[in-house]
């Protein structure tokens, strides 16, 4: 069971604003879903390798060679506040 | 043998992390890693930047590089591993979350040997680990009163590699040896060129007397991880003697004032939310050691013990001529080229010095110079004292031995110069001669100097101080 604190705390992770009145709302909802899934669990994985990526394969690579970046405007044309080619971000301690 | 016996109980563990910046591109995108002379945010790509949609494809060379490392750590290589997802929100941080490595580091259970408090010390190495770099932020204005903060994302996405060690340093001296060792490692291995700025950024955990550690964040010099060290091992000290009880924090340390600020509580590590990274598939590369192994170069310890058997030198010598790769391989032209024994004094305690003295490398003095110092100083063509002043000229006006010589007059005056010089130190000074003879050593040194005066430091301590004792020896036969 999630508790209110619990959706409250992954909304601050999460810098998402969750209002009062809906954490117990979601953490309901979310509670039903994680007891859902939990059916797995009944599932005997005793003797299974954990899998990592569902395609069976590894070691994909690309060479060390330079390709060229993006032009700084384009870089900063996402951002409204930037200054002498930095993106401006708030005063952060 | 002389045993540390450690006091206070010190323990300080070091998380380094390395940047691999003798890779061509970043860990994850195709971006330059020569950022460091550039525009802000010149050297990103939508992988670096995080831009949605983009995809992360792991640069081979990184990981080869991580393994060589390992290997050089003497650790063990992961068999498989996957890369995770470090989830927090930090502007440094565009995605989001960090690609690292977790519960497998490609390599663990290394160490590494120190010339510690008490001769050789093991530090051993738990981890060491491949992620990327966030971007560099910085203030406008100081911290208390800035205005905003500037993000540039050039070193996003760099490679690095974590190496944590277990706690086994005993001082804060043992500390920096590790890192001077460290860095030496790196060098040899041609991954890190650590003249760069943020090259090498220390994490430490200090402990005093069994009470619990505090982790001192983001030292960036060596000197600053010995000075962080110390400043923090005094405030603990001095805080148990009070009565207080150390308890689990994190300080920041301020390099200006030289002191440990406490800093609000970081996130609990089940915070991080660690997760497999979907966008990369795992790495089995541990098939690849034998190979690896093959290319790993001569390293620093190895080196010290073939200086010593192979040229003879002293145990001093070898480990001040290996610590830095640079400064062994000139070693080794000089030593082709006149006596190795002469040359590994001159490398070792004089031309070291004098680069360090001015904080240049040793790539700014010529092999074939410094053999020709040692040639005119063996020849007796001039005066050692004259080998350390054009060693000091060419380091600060350029030029070569032989027109310095000519120019300064450095040649050595002929004996017969010396001669008279003694005669007339000898007459116009028999108080410090009878003193001598009385048994007064010290009088002797006196007139080696009046001697050296009047050739104008042209002849050098030793030849007047035999043949000063020869015509004493004249002058009053026993
Ligand atoms: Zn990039």
């Amino acid at each position: 069971m999630i508790t209110k604190e619990e959706v409250e705390h992954v909304g601050w992770l999460a810098r998402i604003e969750i209002h009062e009145n809906e954490a117990q709302d979601y953490a309901e909802k979310l509670s039903a879903v994680l007891e859902y899934f939990s059916q797995l669990d009944e599932v005997n994985t005793e003797n299974v390798e954990p899998t990592y990526h569902v395609a069976d394969i590894v070691n994909v690579f690309r060479d060390d060679v330079i390709r060229l970046s993006l032009p700084q405007e384009e870089v900063l044309s996402n951002t409204d506040k930037k200054q002498e080619g930095n993106f401006l971000a708030p005063r952060i301690m | 043998m002389m045993v540390y016996d450690n006091p206070d109980g010190v323990k300080i563990g070091l998380e380094i992390h390395v940047q691999l910046n003798k890779l061509n591109t970043k860990l994850f995108c195709a971006c330059s890693t020569d950022y460091h002379n550039s525009e802000p945010n010149t050297h990103v790509c939508p992988v670096c930047l995080g831009l949605p949609g983009s995809l992360p494809v792991l640069n081979r060379r990184a990981v080869e590089f991580a393994m060589k490392v390992g290997l050089a750590l003497n650790c063990e290589i992961v068999e498989q591993t996957q890369f995770h997802r470090k989830n927090y929100y930090y502007p440094d941080l565009p995605k989001g979350f960090q690609i690292t490595q977790y519960d497998f580091p490609i390599a663990s259970n290394g160490k590494v040997v120190i010339d510690g408090e008490d001769g050789e010390h093991i530090i051993r190495i738990k981890r060491a680990h491949m992620e990327e770099d966030p971007g560099k932020l910085m203030h406008i204005g100081s911290i208390e009163k800035s205005k905003g903060t500037l993000i540039n994302y050039n070193r996003s996405g760099m490679a690095l590699i974590e190496i944590v060690t277990e706690p086994d340093m005993r001082s804060p001296k043992e500390a920096r040896r590790f890192l001077d060792k460290l860095r030496s490692i790196m060098e040899y291995l041609d991954v890190f060129d650590g003249d760069l700025e943020g090259a090498m950024r220390v994490d430490a955990n200090i402990s005093v007397m069994g009470g619990e550690r505090v982790e001192v964040k983001n030292i960036s010099s060596h000197k600053g991880v010995e000075k962080a060290a110390l400043y923090e091992i005094m405030r603990q000290k001095n805080f148990v003697r009070r009565g207080g009880k150390v308890v689990l924090e994190t300080r920041h340390f301020d390099e200006l004032r030289g002191v440990t600020l406490s800093m609000r509580s970081k996130e609990e590590e089940h915070d991080y939310r660690y997760f497999p990274e979907p966008d990369l598939v795992p790495l089995r590369v541990a098939d690849k050691v034998p190979e690896i192994i093959k290319t790993l170069p001569e390293l620093p310890d190895a080196k010290r013990k073939r200086f010593k058997t192979q040229y003879g030198m002293a145990d001093m010598h070898a480990k001040a001529l290996t610590s830095d790769i640079k400064v062994a391989n000139f070693y080794e032209e000089v030593a082709q080229l006149v006596d190795p024994k002469a040359a590994a004094v001159w490398v070792a305690d004089i031309l070291k010095g004098e680069l360090n003295y001015r904080d240049i490398s040793v790539d700014a003095f010529k092999v074939e110079d410094m053999a020709e110092i040692i040639r005119f100083v063996s020849s007796g063509n001039i005066t050692e004292r004259s080998g350390v002043e054009i060693i000091r000229t060419i380091l600060d006006k350029g030029g070569d031995p032989a027109s310095i010589v000519k120019e300064k007059g450095l040649v050595k005056v002929e004996e017969n110069i010396v001669t008279k010089a003694v005669d007339e130190t000898l007459e116009e000074n028999p108080e410090a001669l009878q003193d001598y003879l009385r048994g007064k050593e010290k009088s002797l040194n006196f007139l080696v100097g009046q001697v050296m005066k009047k050739t104008a430091g042209r002849s050098d301590a030793k030849t007047a101080r035999e043949m000063l004792l020869d015509k004493i020896k004249k002058l009053s036969p026993k």
